[in-house]
């Protein structure tokens, strides 16, 4: 009798013991799962892009793929090049970085260290609900507002241009880098700033100079970003790009990858469409281009600090 | 650890496109049958069979057609709908093209071609159901004071001669040619119709019908063309050659910015029992009915 006592609860102990093992294992498989499943996915479509985008290269041949000026692909005899295209989304980014880099910094700037802390929880607030704005809204106004002003501006039958498209664009990258420019800028020490003015600096020269130049990778980690939205995004620019496969040029209607893809989708059929998957394996090897040198940079960043 | 992991990436990576190239023969095919838009409408379960008659449900057996792309739309919407009444009909739509209708009708493998044109001389050995007729408006700014062009004068806006609307009587603005994307049918039967053929020089190229009217419509420049159906007053559509667009002058032919869609079966050939009641189908005023619907001009 006595022996059985003590037993008892140390039976008990260990039941609960094996019930939160029990519990454990099955939250580690659930987790596990999860984990998986985002890494499944990222292989399944990297699969399905490979398969499915080689078969038109393959026929096409990559040469005349990649670096063929001319996109007829229902003509009599087909052209399949993607150079005007390949060539307008890197202008076309490129553009919309020149002109949302410098605004998207001094707006961070700005918030950061030079306005009222009110008015400076209001504008985040402001960018916050700009990259919260659906991108077809974004397209709506450029087409509606900005591309008639384009047209009237420059004096050409159309807004439907290369520099609408930039503009579209700057604007949807400005949240991505003024909320990243913010953190990083907030994380530079307030004692280099201190020190800065100390040392006789005015505060405009101890931002640029120090707190910039202190919160540099940040700041290209916010750009990388930026261009990886630029270069993916499709519906804003398909109603302000006028569509046409042509060369870049700022004043006329081109095409971007994103947009070849979409606008063709529908009605083709046989090479032309095998040929419309290939142009999103070109455009998946973009994105998977800048993923490498974003995760380069945020190496770099760590090994700084 | 990191390395290793890394390293097994990249020999997955690397696995993953040899078996993408040694997969590649299969792989192409199956990218090409389920892409070239082959759709077999697969007989519907008997939900409306009660309303057909005993005679209808007798009815079994494939039917298939190939041809242009064009009026993949209006062959699918027949389908379905003679589906609805004989249920156990398949019906097979390959696409490939006007010329591939032609040949698959002459050679016997397809039981009708879709052709979207009228027959050239030398394709014989056919007979030719003229089911429907496609008309195409050419629209403008409703500012545009131009009321008429003729075809001639709209092949050589769209080729690149004519570059300003004073040239066909209008103000002193530069034209702004817009189009739709390659592969669409209403661009197919536009430049085919015109003559225009590849030489078509565009400013603009929509994806859409709606698109297409939203930038004319603000664009005090623009022309553009648009499928008889969805000719609306966002817009201003022009007479062709003095001709306006209707119902009436479609039909009677006097509009002159049309197309035929023509079903072609191999002449002296005994159609199967399923074909022929198709061909009747379509004919028929239910058939053209559908026809209307999917925003063509009926022969009746």
């Amino acid at each position: 009798m006595t022996d059985t006592k003590p037993a008892a609860p140390r039976a008990g102990l260990s039941k609960a013991r094996a019930a939160k093992n029990a519990v454990e294992l099955v939250m580690n498989i659930i987790f596990f799962v999860c984990g998986i499943a985002s890494v499944l996915c990222v292989a399944a479509i990297t699969f399905y892009m490979i398969i499915s985008g080689t078969p038109a290269i393959k026929e096409i041949g990559l040469w005349n793929f990649l670096f063929g000026t001319e996109w007829a692909p229902t003509a009599s005899d087909p052209k399949f090049g993607i150079l005007p295209m390949i060539l307008t989304s890197i202008v076309g980014t490129m553009g919309a970085i020149l002109i949302g880099v410098p605004l998207g910094l001094f707006t961070a700037v700005f918030i950061c260290y030079l306005t009222p802390k009110k008015l400076g929880k209001l504008l985040v607030s402001a960018v916050e609900l700009l990259a919260g704005i659906p991108s077809v809204i974004f397209g709506l106004v450029g087409m509606i507002v900005l591309s008639p002003f384009i047209a009237n501006v420059f004096k050409i039958p159309s807004g439907a241009t290369l520099l609408t498209s930039m503009l579209v664009l700057a604007v949807m990258i400005l949240p991505t880098i003024v909320s990243v420019t913010i953190t990083s800028l907030k994380a530079v020490p307030q004692e280099y700033y201190d020190g800065s003015l100390a040392l006789g600096a005015t505060p405009v020269t101890s931002i640029f100079k120090m707190n910039i130049r202190a919160a540099k990778s940040g700041i290209i980690t916010g750009i990388v970003l930026g261009v990886g939205r630029a270069i993916g995004e499709t519906m804003a620019i398909i109603m302000v790009s006028g569509n046409v496969p042509n060369m870049p040029n700022l004043f006329k209607s081109v095409r971007f990858l994103t947009t070849g893809i979409v606008s063709e989708m529908s009605y083709s059929a046989g090479l032309h469409r095998q040929s419309l998957f290939s142009i999103g394996l070109v455009l998946f090897i973009f994105i998977f281009i800048i993923n490498l040198i974003l995760n380069t940079i945020l190496k770099k960043g760590a090994k700084d600090r | 650890m990191k390395k290793l992991t890394s390293i097994i990436a990249v020999a997955l990576m690397a696995s993953l496109v040899l078996a993408s190239c040694g997969d590649n023969e299969t792989s192409s095919n199956n990218t090409e049958s389920s892409t070239s838009g082959s759709s077999v409408i697969a007989s519907e379960p008997s939900t409306s069979t009660s309303e057909t008659s005993q005679e209808d449900e007798k009815l079994t057996g494939t039917v298939s057609m190939s041809g242009s792309t064009s009026m993949e739309k209006m062959a699918k919407a027949l389908a379905e709908s003679f589906n609805a009444k004989y249920p156990d009909v398949a019906i097979d739509i390959q696409l490939g093209g006007s010329s591939t209708g032609i040949t698959n009708a002459q050679e016997g493998v397809s039981d009708i071609g879709n052709v979207s044109r009228d027959l050239k001389e030398d394709e014989t050995g056919l007979v030719a159901h003229k089911v429907a007729l496609d008309g195409i408006g050419v629209v403008v700014n409703l500012e545009n004071p131009v009321e008429d062009l003729t075809m001639d004068q709209i092949a050589k806006i769209y080729t690149g001669e004519i570059t300003n609307w004073s040239e066909v009587g209008g103000e002193d603005l530069e034209i702004y040619v817009v189009g739709r994307e390659d592969g669409s049918g209403t661009r197919d039967a536009f430049e085919s119709v015109t003559g225009v053929g590849e030489n078509a020089q565009y400013d603009s190229l929509q994806t859409s019908t709606g698109a297409a009217k939203t930038t004319v419509a603000t664009t005090p420049g623009a022309i553009g063309y648009v499928s008889f159906d969805s000719v609306d007053d966002t817009v201003k559509t022009l007479k062709v050659g003095g001709v306006e667009i209707s119902t009436d002058t479609i039909k009677d032919g006097s509009y002159t910015l049309q197309r035929p869609f023509v079903m072609v079966t191999k002449e002296g050939a005994e159609l199967s029992d399923a074909a022929q009641a198709f061909l009747d189908y379509v004919l028929s005023d239910e058939g053209q009915e559908v026809c209307v619907q999917v925003g063509l001009v009926s022969i009746n």
